[in-house]
């Protein structure tokens, strides 16, 4: 790919611009240095934070994540994590918004059991229908189902993030064939968002097709977060430039090697 | 007054105060949080104007690590 493709190829999400496909969460982390390490040296542009009750009468001078990650520098994409209803997801959100001056990116996810973490599309349908209405521009977090995810995208979410297996689990790409037909259904970009575990489930995630991939635990529970942050980057930019260029068709055998068949030293001619 | 402040019941000498005299008694100053009185959005613009008082339940959030 030449510079100029390089340039023109921006993820697009709600009308901006970003060159980074990889979108990273910020939970998890030893400290908020090791967080700031670990996201520069992802490269992200687009980091999710969650909404939470302050501390009340404790160490007034705590650090805050966002003087390790200022606003100014980063999309924040604040979360429902840890939502369970419809109801309790948009509240949330519309305190993010207040919070972070009318911002209006938001990622929707209202999960179903604390066991699986998987999500609860019945509720997560309601609280997009709520939110779009309200003028928020979702990021809609769901399950590989790929009716459902077309049913998200008609409510008017801006991009719908099914999952490549369960939040943690660090299980990779289970249904590949579902990303598939989600991704050829859908006329917003699609990211896999949870269960990558390794820089191949990143790359293999933007071979299938997705315009990008949002991931956490990959990078906060490796072993040396900040050195897999870079190899997610490097992952999500030879996947993306890997699906961009095509790749030659499978079969099982062609008897067609790369070297010339003619001119070899045991010929008779 | 006592009010609810994250879940948890806190008292005031004070039978009344605004948003603001709440924020800097509980040293949160310069802290940027989102609030919300009985269930409704307090916008920032307001916290001069808006009161609290007995029974009122406050929530007081802000952004954490997460993904």
């Amino acid at each position: 790919m030449n510079e100029k493709n390089e340039m023109n190829d921006a993820l697009v999400i709600a009308g901006k611009s970003y060159h980074s496909r990889l979108l990273v969460g910020t939970g998890k982390y030893k400290d908020f240095t090791e967080t700031r390490a670990a996201i520069d040296a992802s490269g992200a542009q687009i980091v999710t934070v969650a909404i939470r009750r302050t501390n009340i009468g404790q160490n007034e001078n705590e650090p805050s994540l966002l003087d390790y990650l200022p606003p100014d520098e980063f999309t924040y994409l604040p979360n429902t994590a840890g939502c369970y209803s419809a109801d309790d997801a948009v509240r949330t959100l519309r305190l993010a918004r207040e919070l972070l001056d009318g911002h209006k990116l938001v990622k929707l996810e209202v999960l179903g059991d604390p066991k699986t973490l998987y999500p609860n599309v019945i509720e997560t349908l309601a609280a997009a229908k709520t939110l779009v209405s309200e003028g928020f521009d979702v990021m809609v977090y769901t399950s590989d189902d790929p009716i459902i995810a077309k049913q998200l995208e008609d409510i008017g979410c801006c991009a719908v993030m099914p999952l490549a297996s369960l939040i943690g689990s660090g299980m990779g790409i289970l249904n590949p064939w579902n990303l598939q037909i989600i991704i050829e259904n859908a006329k917003i970009p699609v990211l896999v968002d949870a269960g990558v575990g390794c820089a191949a489930d990143a790359a293999i995630a933007m071979e299938l097709g997705c315009e990008g991939v949002l991931m956490n635990t990959a990078i906060a529970a490796a072993q040396n977060p900040v050195l897999m942050a870079s190899a997610m980057k490097k992952a999500i930019e030879a996947g993306r430039e890997s699906y961009l260029a095509g790749r030659m068709p499978k079969k099982l055998y062609s008897a067609s090697p790369s070297s010339p068949t003619t001119g070899l030293i045991t010929g008779n001619g | 007054m006592q009010i609810s402040i994250n879940g948890n019941d806190k008292n005031f000498d004070a039978e009344t105060m605004s948003i603001n005299a709440l924020i800097a008694h509980m040293n949160l100053v310069g802290k940027r949080i989102a609030i919300e009185r009985n269930g409704e959005i307090v916008p920032r613009s307001q916290f001069d104007q808006v009161m609290v008082c007995q029974g009122d339940q406050l929530e007081i959030v802000g952004a954490v690590g997460g993904g």
